[in-house]
């Protein structure tokens, strides 16, 4: 079986904000992009965990974790878990940036 | 891989696969089969949904999502008619069979319903599945009155809950005392005379003969011959184990399905868990004793070789309609060899009983504080002789430490969530943590129905021992990231001249760098609070509707609302809203609460389009803000108007409109007392009479129910604006950030905003100091029409497409 890579250019790094979210649309996959206050940047399926869903990328963002904005589940940016007492994960996608571009890896 | 298969999918059930997935994850391939079309729900909140406090969704323990990760068969709405004990299989009324190499039967229990004439009726229901829910939900739209059947703990929640439902309640015992297997007579009369307060009316010592009606149910008639009225009927008078699947394939079944120590049945390979079953002639039916079943029956299916299950004796720690309760052992005075030790203190509805017998507790009754239960109930399963030693011990602290360390690690502390003193132990020494509030969020324990957070509190400070900072924990910080208090927080902000969220959290030592969703809303607000126009504020420290001027829906799409002065539009108005509506294909167009017009279901990224092209003010239907100003017709067309309630209704919206609140604010005017406008329920109300304006204040028409108090009375529009604005700006200098103004009268008092408030020169400064505050607001949705930069990062959605 061939396995295919894909690196997407999303967005030039200049124009990501600190503690910001935005949300993409790559095919039908629907990613929230984070950048936190040190500079990194991370995507996630913007989708939480939560029973009755919700995005994420309108999540309060603070240090390497964001707050789902409807039911205000805590969920770490650097691997999706869900922080106690609440469990679950979001799907988290690999962030490359090269030469200030940002790029997702599916 | 071998096959695991349960019948049933309940809490003691579902208890046990986790149980078992924790122990060995991979080694058996695992089908559940429920009855019930849901997920495993947690039946204990189901009083919680009847009173509202709770939706469905919020009670799921397991979502359909933990069954796919675990890779769990599951089959709802499907139940179990026959096990062929010799094939191994199981096969379900949908005709499917599935081979079992363990089968676990967690069928659970049902509603007693009594066998009498007109039981089947519509109407009449049990109080146990979510079903039972519903139908007693629905029925309080339209009818009046119910019965509940069973004076126990199940019997009195169901009724706490149609009461909030506004039902007329009657519970009908057969016994003459409540609760009488937990309760002596004087914790039960005392109980009966709460629950009469709350507005529960007791038939006591009446037997029910047959519920009347013809289709539907009318009412009930009694053994002595008297009747009742009844539009709904509940039993709750007891459980029956749900055992015929396991009776009809040979499996041995007394009361419950017979099982030995290790939950084995009759036939080998067959277990049975939870309130199905019968372990040593005591079916349990409160869920510690279930949960602790399903740790044993867990090992036992890995194969390891555990404790076997030797029965529950825990006491009972309930909570009726707000009451505490405690009962363990035995109840009643033999007349000749027990002695009880009392305390009785009816003033303030405490008592607390111990029943001895040769110098040993062997009872216990407490009624109104429960916090001695766990050291008297480990007096009492030791044996400890009490000769000499005072019983209940009044505030000595050496005594609770005591009772802290000598607590196994094993003991469970938090029945709901199965949390043990180990875990929190560990917790805390693991995790640094030091106040209750991380222990519960960690743990979980303290999470559900709260009884246990006075021990959860007393663990934590025992295990810091000296780092226990006892008045940090007693004053109310305002999240997990600080020790400080709202007070100190604002003292800490002014005293150090703090100008931003970051440098608060940074010069006062958050714990966790930036922040929570509790503390940065709150920090922004105070900042902005104190420093008025000078304060730039921080966007990103607002949660999503206020960050994004708009309310989030549950499917991520937003509702717009926009600002209609005093409920006042025009045609030119109308137009546009319909404009819009149609050319962004809104979903929802309705008119809100708030007498405005709501368009629902708008896509985030649509937001500064439909913006520009309504061209109108942001009503703030999402903020901690002034909301609407409603108003009635008024002066200007009512014959019955004495004012121009629209007038100043406008006046005053346009004034205070995108004001930083502690929490909303809504206010109401109305031309006469006829109230047309509802200014009584409004935290703000105007009532125009013949040569002025009557002002009420902290009235709540939402979740706490309050009729507004008259502040005062003044004569012309002037005053009504300066008092309205004084009193505005001493809420938002003394509340705590998300306490409603209902909350905050009845803390600070009426008296004492009176007193303020009568002082002119303090009205003065208030006013300046509002004004001062209101030189600050744009805008919000112009200023997004108008910013590239406001527009990229919060509204903008890429698409990309691959490939492309």
């Amino acid at each position: 079986m061939v396995q295919t890579i894909t690196r997407i250019p999303v967005a030039n790094l200049s124009n990501l904000k600190a503690r910001a979210g935005y949300s993409l649309k790559i095919d039908d996959k629907e990613i929230a992009l984070f950048r936190t206050s040190k500079g990194q940047v991370y995507a996630l399926e913007n989708h939480s965990p939560h029973p009755k869903g919700g995005v994420l990328s309108e999540g309060l963002v603070s240090g390497e974790y964001v707050y789902c904005p409807v039911y205000d589940w805590k969920i770490s940016l650097v691997d999706g878990l869900v922080q106690a007492p609440d469990t679950g994960k979001v799907q988290t996608y690999a962030v490359d940036i090269v030469d200030g571009i940002v790029f997702i890896v599916l | 891989m071998k096959k695991l298969v349960m019948i049933g999918n309940g809490m003691a059930g579902v208890r046990t696969i986790e149980e078992i997935l924790k122990l060995e994850s991979e080694q058996f391939e695992i089908t559940i089969f429920g009855q019930e079309p849901h997920p495993n729900y947690n039946r204990i909140k189901l009083s919680n949904i009847l009173q509202g406090d709770a939706s469905f969704e919020e009670i799921i323990i397991n979502p359909l999502d933990w069954y796919k990760e675990n890779h769990i068969q599951l089959f709802t709405g499907e139940s179990v008619v026959k096990i062929d004990v010799e094939a191994k299989t199981v096969i379900s009324d949908q005709g499917r069979e599935v081979a079992y190499d363990e089968l676990i039967i967690a069928t659970g229990s049902q509603s007693f319903i009594l066998p009498i004439p007109g039981a089947d009726k519509q109407g009449v229901t049990g109080f146990r599945d979510i079903q039972d829910c519903e139908k007693m939900i629905k029925s309080a739209q339209h009818y009046k009155k119910a019965v509940v059947i069973g004076g126990g703990l199940l019997g009195l929640e169901a009724a706490r809950g149609l009461l909030n439902l506004g039902m007329e309640v009657d519970v009908v015992h057969l016994m003459p005392n409540l609760m009488e297997r937990q309760l002596d007579p004087i914790a039960s009369t005392m109980l009966k005379a709460e629950l009469e307060s709350q507005g529960m009316n007791f038939l006591m010592e009446k037997e029910t003969v047959e519920i009347l009606g013809d289709e539907r149910v009318t009412g009930l008639r009694f053994k002595d011959g008297s009747e009742v009225e009844a539009d709904l009927v509940v039993m709750a008078i007891g459980i029956k184990s749900n055992v015929e699947v396991a009776r009809n394939s040979g499996i041995y079944v007394n009361r419950g399905i017979v099982v030995n120590d290790f939950l084995e049945t009759s036939v080998p390979h067959v277990y049975a868990v939870g309130e199905c079953a019968e372990h040593r002639e005591i079916v349990y039916g409160l869920v510690a004793p279930l949960y602790e079943q399903g740790k044993v029956l867990a090992s036992r299916i890995c194969g390891k070789v555990g404790e076997p299950y030797e029965g529950s004796v825990t006491g009972t720690q309930l909570k009726v309609a707000g009451v505490d309760l405690y009962s363990a052992g035995e109840i009643f005075e033999d007349g000749t060899s027990t002695k009880s030790i009392m305390i009785y203190n009816e003033f303030e509805g405490v008592y607390k009983k111990v029943l001895t017998r040769d110098n040993r507790i062997v009872g216990i009754v407490l009624y109104g504080d429960t916090k001695d239960s766990t050291r008297l109930y480990r007096m009492l399963s030791k044996k400890e002789d009490i000769s000499g030693t005072s019983v209940f011990q009044m505030g000595n602290n050496t005594e609770e430490a005591d009772d802290i360390a000598s607590m196994p690690n094993d003991e469970l502390v938090c029945g709901c969530n199965g949390v043990t003193k180990g875990t929190i132990v560990e917790a805390i020494q693991t995790q640094g943590l030091t106040t209750l509030d991380q222990v519960s969020h960690c743990t979980n324990a303290g999470r559900s129905c709260g009884r246990c957070k006075p021990l959860v509190n007393q663990i934590l400070a025992h295990t810091l021992g000296d780092q226990f900072d006892a008045a940090a924990e007693q004053k109310t910080s305002i999240c997990g990231c600080t020790t400080l208090s709202r007070e100190e927080l604002v003292a800490e902000i002014k005293a150090k001249g703090l100008t931003s969220v970051k440098e608060v959290m940074n010069v006062l030592e958050w714990n966790n760098e930036e922040g929570c969703t509790k503390c940065r809303p709150a920090i922004n607000y105070y900042l902005g609070m104190i420093h008025m126009d000078e304060y730039k504020d921080d966007r990103d420290s607002r949660l999503v509707n206020e960050k994004m001027h708009a309310n989030i829906q549950k499917d991520g799409t937003y509702s717009v609302v926009p600002r209609m002065y005093g409920g006042v539009t025009s045609a030119a108005d109308l137009k546009k809203i319909a404009e819009v509506a149609e050319k962004y294909e809104v979903p929802l167009v309705k008119l809100t609460g708030g007498q405005r017009i709501g368009l629902f279901g708008i896509k985030k990224e649509d937001l500064p389009n439909v913006w520009e092209d309504l061209n109108m003010p942001s009503g703030y239907a999402y903020g901690k803000t002034l909301r609407t100003v409603k108003t009635c017709v008024g002066a200007q067309f009512c014959r019955y108007g004495t004012q121009d309630s629209m007038a100043l209704g406008i006046e005053l919206e346009k004034k205070f409109e995108r004001l930083d609140t502690p929490h909303k604010v809504k206010m109401g005017v109305s031309a006469c007392p006829r109230n047309c406008s509802e200014a009584g329920i409004k935290d703000i109300g105007f009532v125009g009479v013949d040569g002025g304006w009557e002002i009420y204040v902290a009235g709540n028409g939402g979740v706490d129910l309050r009729a507004g108090d008259l502040l005062t009375t003044v004569k012309t529009q002037e005053e009504v604006m300066e008092i309205t604005s004084a009193y505005l700006q001493y809420y938002r200098e003394t509340a705590n950030y998300l306490e409603r103004t209902s909350k905050w009268l009845e803390r600070v008092g009426l008296d004492q905003v009176r007193q303020v408030l009568g002082d002119k020169k303090t009205v003065k400064t208030l006013n300046e100091r509002m004004d001062q505050t209101l030189k600050k607001y744009n805008e919000p949705w112009k200023e997004a029409i108008e910013s590239e930069d406001i527009q990229d990062k919060y509204y903008a959605k890429h698409t990309i497409k691959v490939g492309e």
